[in-house]
């Protein structure tokens, strides 16, 4: 074959490929909004589920879900901000600095079951919390902690230099810098980071089997005392989220309407996941933009 | 006061750091000390756990005693995990390249957001699309029950497909103009460049992100265990169920009494993976710092 002639084919190679993968991603989406569309209502969307029963609905799975979310946010964005923050300012080409990345690297790939069956004997068992929340955001905190650090070091690295060195010059300490001068400036990437962060705590779920549980107690959305069992911000009781439930009714089939439930709750999850990805975009391009008044 | 400041920054920061270390610590100790137990409360060998297809975890003294070899679960977790990079890897550079050197603006502008969703789609739902449109496709055009090898690794190789994709995609990137503008200055056509040139010199990043796939496909615990059969077999054809480490895990740990050998040898199954994680990590440093042509 001439040269020229595998170039063309490698060429049209490359393009089947590509195309191939936008029709992949584009077929799932689309067979899962087409299916769970059919199933969307406000009642769906309200109403708690059934065991064995048809036309339950997945609102205590979703609340589930965005209160695991504000907690195991609570604890890694700070963390993960500071960390960050060390490996891009303080950090030296020390041994130390080399093992901090490496166990950040561990981390961020440990399978999640493991950091579920740790959570299971550390935040469950040894806490005597139980199926809990707060079990549930702690495990979830340890999965995404790389993933805010490495943001944070990234966004913080991409502040240019000079800036740092204006701030220094007029008096201010290195801590002064960071807070007043480089957060700031790093703010929009930050920001993208802790959505992009956000939308993996959504749909993680096999952390959650063994430490948030696979069942929601009755909830009663008009009792606000936290310390209250039925209470929905009980931070102490179990949770099911709506990645958990996916996989839970599916193992289970216990209900009868269970490819509405499913379809429904899997186009729910899709979709907030994409309105996180899509708005960490749109939100981190308009910050930017108003920051720098381009 | 201002050093004061200064000082306590730096304190919180590194702080924060640590406590990654810390965690990874803890992590291996806690996994470790239950995994453990196996082998130094039962006094089953390491060898016999490894190595033996005999599952038994509750099985009466008279009839024989207790067996768990958890070969089975092992060589699944590897075949179906194989399987997906020898697929998800050649399709995740080719789009790597694609993005980068054939159509950088479609690339660009539309495939690479296109992979970051791929990314954000939860486990789960791969989990139930498989499930729900795979497994019957399986069933009613190619034949066996649809819960297979095919179907497990068919979907973890769409779900590993962003990482590899997006590792290959920096490391093309980050490698320096001349090389390619030099090949073509020789006279070489793209594709030449890319094979001769570019592909190699991106090797060590090509290879990380491989890896890095591998360990992720070997690690997904829901996705697998939903399309999979879970039947405790190894499988003779691509198109028999079979049983990963994860989804065993999945499956018993929540129905087994804590303390009981069936348990104790879930958390063995757990450290394995842990362990099985830690050597990806050693191995992506190990090729990292080997490095592809280096100048």
């Amino acid at each position: 074959m001439s040269a020229r002639l595998a170039d063309k084919v490698a060429t049209i190679v490359f393009w089947a490929c590509a195309l191939m993968v936008i029709v992949i991603l584009g077929s799932m989406i689309g067979y899962i909004l087409y299916h769970g569309g059919k199933s969307i209502d406000w009642d769906f969307l309200t109403k708690p589920p059934q065991v064995i029963q048809a036309g339950g609905g997945i609102g205590p799975q979703i609340f589930n879900s965005f209160y695991l979310l504000v907690l195991s946010m609570l604890f890694t964005i700070p963390i993960g901000l500071l960390g960050g923050v060390y490996l891009a300012e303080y950090a030296r080409n020390s041994r130390l600095t080399e093992i901090i990345r490496l166990c950040i690297e561990t981390l961020n790939s440990l399978p999640s079951i493991v950091v579920g069956l740790f959570g299971l004997l550390v935040f469950v068992n040894m806490t005597g919390w139980g199926y809990s929340l707060m079990s549930g955001a702690l495990a979830l905190t340890v999965i995404n902690l790389p993933l805010m650090v490495r943001f944070t070091e990234e966004a913080v690295q991409g502040v240019p230099d000079s800036l740092r060195e204006a701030s220094v010059a007029l008096g201010a300490n290195r801590w002064q810098t960071i807070i007043k001068v480089v957060l700031p400036c790093a703010f929009p990437g930050l920001v993208s980071g802790a959505i992009i962060t956000s939308g993996r705590v959504f749909g993680e779920a096999a952390a959650l089997l063994f430490t948030a549980g696979m069942s929601s107690p009755a909830l009663d959305f008009s009792q606000w005392n936290i310390f209250n069992s039925s209470s929905p911000l009980n931070p102490f009781r179990p949770a099911e989220t709506l990645a958990v439930h996916i996989w839970k009714v599916n193992t289970e089939g216990l209900i009868p309407d269970l490819r509405r439930v499913a379809d429904g709750s899997a186009a729910v999850l899709i979709l907030i996941v994409l309105g996180f990805n899509l708005s960490a975009r749109w939100l981190g391009r308009k910050i930017y933009r108003h920051m720098t008044a381009t | 006061m201002k050093i004061n400041s200064d000082m306590l920054g730096k304190v919180l920061t590194m702080g924060a750091a640590l406590l990654a270390i810390v965690s990874t610590i803890v992590i291996i100790i806690f996994i470790s000390t239950k995994g453990l137990s196996t082998f130094i409360n039962t006094g089953i060998s390491v060898k016999e756990f490894l190595f033996s297809t005999t599952w038994f975890p509750d099985r009466a003294v008279e009839d024989g005693g207790p067996q768990v070899g958890v070969l089975a679960f092992l060589l699944g977790s590897i075949i179906v995990s194989l399987l997906a990079v020898l697929v998800s890897a050649p399709l995740s550079i080719a789009c790597a390249v694609f993005i980068q050197e054939i159509a950088p603006f479609w690339g660009q502008r539309l495939l690479q957001p296109a992979i970051e969703i791929l990314a954000g789609i939860p486990s789960v739902v791969y989990g139930y699309i498989g499930l729900s449109l795979l497994a019957p496709f399986i069933r009613n055009n190619i034949g066996g029950l649809g819960f297979s090898v095919l179907a497990g690794f068919l979907v973890l190789s769409v779900m590993i497909l962003p990482t590899i994709v997006s590792v290959s995609t920096d490391t093309l990137r980050a490698l320096p103009q001349e090389w390619k503008e030099a090949s073509y200055a020789l006279g070489s056509t793209r594709w030449q460049a890319i094979r001769l040139v570019l592909l190699p010199a991106a090797r060590s990043g090509l290879v990380t992100g491989i890896v890095l796939g591998l360990a992720r496909a070997f690690g997904e615990a829901l996705a697998v265990q939903m399309v999979i059969g879970n039947t405790r077999k190894i499988p003779s054809s691509i198109l028999d169920p079979v049983i990963t480490l994860t989804s065993a895990i999945t499956m018993d740990m929540g129905n087994t009494p804590m303390g009981s050998l069936w348990n104790n040898a879930l958390w063995t199954m757990g450290l394995l993976l842990l362990l099985i994680s830690c050597c990806f990590i050693l191995i992506v440093r190990f090729v990292a710092r080997r490095g592809g042509i280096t100048s």
